[in-house]
């Protein structure tokens, strides 16, 4: 349910480091709360992110959330698939339910994020 | 502070069991999803589903004055009811406001029964007291649970635990008095707010459970599942239904909703009727619209309408309706903007995203 090589902020997002580059989505535990996940607005290739600001929106049936980029940096990539399936982001929140891919001005900032031990005991799950 | 002690219904174990997600709605606290509100709303579509409405009001008003009281009390008119016959009406303030929006059913010459929202059914019982003349009001929410079973498999399932004759139901008729799961004085009506064919069942306040079990189990094979709040409210958007407190309210009237074909002018006086003639002769303000998007972005409650740059209006309710797969609200706008196909936009977030106007109701199902 949570991979042990992401981090993990406390809005629920997951960073996963690649190469130089950050991958971004929400939580499986975020997924669920949510349920139902029917739009997902993402922010513009070459936008600007800063740690823990909005840089897209989810809305599900019944709610609206923002996403908040984990990292500072510049939007690389977007998951544009996310326009015509939005679902996946509930059936497959660390896989083809990623959200954008991020430049980061300097990796050392998942630090500050949770690892998976933390985020766990953040949201009361047992290992 | 004041903490808000919410009620709970008698089937509240019920969904506690079954792993509801559970929410506060106009003072209980109620099942807003189960497995999931795409899936129940789907479920309602294709088989069935089973509601808990037992947060909902009801109110009898007997005596000789009775037709007469009702008849002042709402805008639709219940002269024409046959014993067992019901309606859908606006009650409404002297300003022609509305109350609320509820069912009446005529029981007897000089009894009906009024089914009323959750929210309002206090005030609604003091406004129907109020004005009940030589006839009694009582309100009697607290005695009876309801239950709705909705869907195209609803006659078969509910055929299988009464001996009322179903196919002699008829779409808002009523039988009282009836036995269902074994358990007696019981009410049937065939109505619902799914867009879908099913039925109401009242039935004493801890009975409910019992007539709950009873239709899960009937219900297993037909792909019958129960049903919360999150997928009522898709369901009866996607159905073009008002909800109280959302798309009308104290400050509009029926004939700025969509609720003309409910206003019977020529019946005789009613509380509101003089606004209401003369928004009739005038024309009304605004008007509500049923809208679909242009783009998959979803219209919330409150968000502003426009025309260009101009504001026209704002959204009353909206969502991602999961039948017709499609974005969709309602809301009112001024009157150059009400015809099928107009172009409005919905201000989302800072943004305008384009919208067509539509009739309603956005789904409908086949006969």
């Amino acid at each position: 349910m949570y991979p042990k090589d992401l981090r993990y902020s406390s809005e629920h997002e997951w960073a996963k480091v690649e190469g130089g580059r950050v991958r971004v989505g929400i939580t499986k535990f975020a997924a669920d709360k949510l349920s139902d996940i029917v739009f997902v607005e993402l922010p513009q290739i070459g936008a600007r992110v800063e740690f823990m600001q909005p840089c897209g929106v989810i809305e599900s049936v019944k709610a609206v959330s923002d996403i908040y980029s984990p990292v500072a940096g510049k939007v690389v990539e977007v998951n544009t698939a996310l326009a015509d399936t939005p679902e996946v982001v509930n059936s497959d929140p660390y896989g083809r339910g990623w959200i954008v891919v991020v430049e980061p001005k300097d990796l050392k900032e998942l630090d500050r994020l949770m690892t998976v031990e933390q985020y766990m005991q953040a949201i009361g799950e047992e290992h | 502070m004041a903490v808000e002690q919410l009620k709970r219904t008698s089937l509240y174990p019920r969904h506690v069991q079954s792993g509801a997600r559970l929410v506060g709605f106009g003072g209980w606290e109620m099942p807003v999803q189960y497995a999931g509100i795409v899936q129940e709303h789907r479920a309602v579509r294709t088989a069935a589903g089973l509601f808990d409405v037992s947060h909902m009001g009801e109110v009898e008003v007997e005596g000789p004055g009775a037709l007469a009281s009702v008849q002042r009390l709402i805008t639709n008119d219940a002269a024409r009811l046959m014993l067992g016959g019901g309606l859908y009406s606006p009650m409404c303030l002297p300003t022609g406001g509305i109350v609320d929006d509820l069912t009446v059913f005529r029981l007897s010459e000089q009894r009906f029964f009024f089914v009323v929202n959750a929210s309002t059914a206090d005030k609604d019982f003091a406004w129907i007291r109020e004005h009940t003349t030589n006839a009694t009001a009582r309100n009697r929410s607290a005695e009876f649970g309801l239950l709705a079973l909705q869907g195209p498999k609803a006659a078969a399932i509910l055929a299988r635990v009464t001996r009322i004759n179903l196919g002699e139901l008829t779409y808002f008729h009523m039988r009282d008095g009836v036995e269902v799961a074994g358990i007696r004085s019981c009410f049937v009506s065939r109505t619902g707010y799914t867009g879908e064919d099913g039925f109401e069942v009242g039935c004493p306040w801890d009975a409910a459970p019992r007539i709950w079990d009873a239709l899960m189990e009937a219900g297993g094979g037909h792909g019958l599942v129960p049903i919360g709040l999150g997928a009522r409210d898709t369901l009866r958007l996607e159905a073009g239904y008002m909800l109280y407190g959302n798309d009308i309210d104290e400050t509009t009237t029926a004939l700025e909703a969509p609720l003309g074909w409910t206003v019977k002018l020529d019946k005789g006086d009613f509380i509101g009727r003089d606004v209401l003639v003369r928004q009739k002769q005038t024309g009304v303000a605004r008007k509500l619209v049923g809208f679909e998007m242009l783009e998959r972005a979803i219209p919330r409650h409150g968000y502003p309408l426009l025309s260009g740059a101009a504001r026209i209006g704002h959204v009353t309710s909206g969502t991602f309706g999961p039948w017709v797969n499609k974005s969709l609200g309602m809301g009112y706008v001024t009157p150059e903007h009400t015809r099928q196909g107009d172009r409005i936009a919905v201000e989302i977030r800072g943004r305008p995203v384009q919208a067509a106007v539509v009739k309603l109701p956005f789904y409908k199902r086949s006969a």
